[in-house]
């Protein structure tokens, strides 16, 4: 009888480690993992195609569902890619807006990486601390578009509409009494600014509680350190961009080497790591949260004093207000025009990038001059992430390909499009 | 920014003079067209040269130009377009190079010269039928197993050709034509660029 020494092992697409639907064969030599193949593509919608047949506008809610976990982040490569081609003007103070929920997006992507991360590794309270915050912040989404995850909040020219001036209030219930209930919202008593500003406040001593838990934990340090290397050159000859690129010591940040929106004009700084493991990647993530908070505070600080406008005027692309819809024929065509024909983007063709909190998010958008674009290719940072994990995998133990899944951050949303 | 951009399109003229078919900057965007018989000589150099140093492939998209402008299309069928990004010197490039034949595109892959073009061809090949030569591992990648047809051509209908359910006779699942009735919200209009525009 043959000796057998390698076997496969089939992984997903329903295990719990997996991140959604991620079907893995490895091929094993002992516990030694000799090849991973990932197959991909089970949770594939064709929003590439979708868009082709939708008008730009309609697109836009197709854009949160891409990285479910970073909503608005997609939504702004997609809305910028239309700016460019169009020229429109954005407001300051929606430019200022959307930073700040680009960075709020960007503080619960990497809360529920972190969540998942430690619960795949086997550190239980790290998630229910992180899920704790990602309340919060789900909260101020709902304030202002309505909806706790898939806002569909921006549009071509700015965002759909201003702060809103309240918050919404926990109400009493069978498990929490009026008592309990008003503590629960004393922060919510201001608009949303108020509340935003009392989480920046908040939050860094979280991230201590966090960092408390993990930073110098021996189990967390021995399930990452030295895990799923990577050097820098090899990193950006596989196409990885963000956090995974910043942990392998690559000094690129796209807020900082090719700023949009108001990026230019707030203060913040760029961690880096030094060896590449999942460990520098882990520190990385967790300094992005404190640099994120930075961010956001200095934007709430400049939106309480900086009122104006916050989409732009050019109603070819935007809709004009309710009340001047009403009063006037030209604002009513124009409307009409809008909302059933769409808006023709010039011909040409545009790449727009942003620094999603997993990489370099682009949008590849080519228009003929019609009223849906003739083709929208997204570049998701996680599928040339994922195009790695091969590579990352080879001689670890299969209990670290695990640790490597949780350390790309990797969400099927956006690599199977 | 602007002279960044001006040395750049000089540095690429002298650098591959006669191997650019066309170069064009629009939108502060560069783009040049290559041939796909130099594809892989230039585009090595491209990652290679001094001046250039566009070590990472950030994106590639395959294209099928059949229906652009509503028939007014006259090029080639099908084209790849590289998206490059030079971090040492803060630079992108956009390459588009044609599939010389619009009944079977072949173009060479260059796997070798980005590892990370593995799967982004995988995808083309998958969506659009495109065949990259020397590609180590040529699959599917996102349609499901045992998919028939390359659905981000113009001519695959959105709804697709074939319809899955559970058949109750036959116990298993199985396959048939469509039964949805193709529908369009709001119709694709491509208007004269000057419209609305008294």
């Amino acid at each position: 009888m043959p000796e057998i020494k390698n076997y496969t092992m089939n992984f997903g697409p329903q295990h719990p480690a997996a991140h959604g639907v991620l079907r893995l064969v490895l091929e094993l030599d002992g516990e030694v993992i000799v090849r991973a193949d990932p197959h991909i593509g089970l949770l594939h919608r064709g929003t590439e195609k979708l868009a082709e047949h939708k008008t730009f506008l309609q697109s836009v809610p197709y854009m949160d569902r891409l990285d479910y976990v970073s909503m608005l982040c997609n939504e702004h490569a997609y809305v910028q890619a239309i700016e460019k081609l169009t020229g429109i003007e954005v407001p300051l103070r929606a430019q200022y807006i959307r930073v700040m929920f680009d960075e709020i997006t960007r503080v619960l992507n990497h809360l529920m990486w972190l969540g998942a991360h430690g619960l795949d590794i086997g550190a239980m309270t790290v998630f229910l601390y992180c899920f704790r915050e990602r309340e919060d912040l789900m909260d101020a989404y709902e304030a202002v578009s309505g909806a706790r995850m898939h806002a569909a909040y921006y549009r071509p020219g700015g965002v759909y509409r201003d702060l809103p001036d309240s918050m919404p209030q926990y109400e009493a219930s069978k498990i929490h009494n009026a008592a309990a209930v008003k503590k629960l919202n004393e922060n919510r008593q201001g608009s949303l600014l108020d509340f935003l500003d009392d989480f920046t406040r908040r939050f860094p001593t979280y991230i201590d509680e966090y960092e408390t838990l993990l930073t110098d934990n021996r189990i967390w340090k021995q399930r990452t350190v030295g895990i799923g290397v990577l050097t820098p050159e090899r990193a950006l000859a596989l196409g990885i961009t963000g956090p995974m690129l910043r942990g392998s010591g690559v000094e690129w940040d796209l807020r900082k080497k090719q700023p949009y929106a108001a990026y230019d004009k707030v203060d913040f700084d760029i961690p880096v790591g030094v060896n590449g493991d999942s460990y520098d990647r882990y520190l990385v993530r967790v300094e992005e949260m404190r640099q994120s908070n930075r961010i956001i505070k200095q934007c709430v600080d400049w939106l309480r004093v900086n009122p104006g406008p916050v989409i732009a005027t050019n109603h070819k692309f935007a809709p004009p207000g309710r009340e001047s819809m009403k009063q006037n024929m030209e604002e009513l065509i124009h409307h009409f025009k809008l909302f059933t024909e769409g808006m023709h983007v010039p011909e040409g063709e545009a790449y727009s990038v942003v620094e999603h909190p997993k990489g370099e998010f682009g949008i590849y958008l080519v228009s003929d001059g019609a009223n849906k674009p003739y083709r929208l290719k997204i570049r998701a940072p996680g599928f040339a992430n994922l195009s790695s994990l091969d590579e990352m995998v080879r001689g670890h133990m299969i209990a670290d390909v695990v640790t490597i899944i949780g350390t790309q951050d990797i969400v099927f949303g956006e690599i199977d499009r | 920014m602007t002279t960044e951009k001006k040395s750049l399109r000089e540095e690429l003229g002298s650098l591959l003079g006669a191997q650019l078919v066309s170069v064009q900057e629009r939108l502060g965007e560069l783009t040049v067209v290559v041939r796909a018989a130099d594809m892989l000589s230039v585009l090595t150099l491209m990652r290679d040269a001094e001046e250039l140093r566009f070590a990472q492939m950030v994106d590639l998209c395959g294209m099928d130009y059949s229906e652009y402008g509503d028939g007014a299309w006259e090029g080639k069928r099908f084209a790849v377009v590289y998206h490059l990004l030079s971090v040492v010197h803060n630079s992108r490039l956009r390459v588009r190079i044609f599939a010389e034949e619009d009944d079977f595109p072949v173009l060479a892959s260059v796997a070798d010269i980005w590892p990370g073009a593995n799967w982004f061809e995988r995808e083309a090949f998958d969506l659009f039928g495109l065949i990259f030569t020397g590609h180590p591992d040529l699959r599917r990648i996102l349609t499901d197993y045992g998919f028939v047809g390359n659905p981000f051509r113009k001519d695959f209908p959105l709804s697709g050709h074939v319809e899955m359910r559970y058949d109750p006779e036959q116990q298993r699942v199985v396959y048939q034509p469509v039964t949805v009735e193709p529908r369009e919200v709001t119709p694709r209009i491509l208007r004269e660029q000057t419209y609305g525009c008294n």
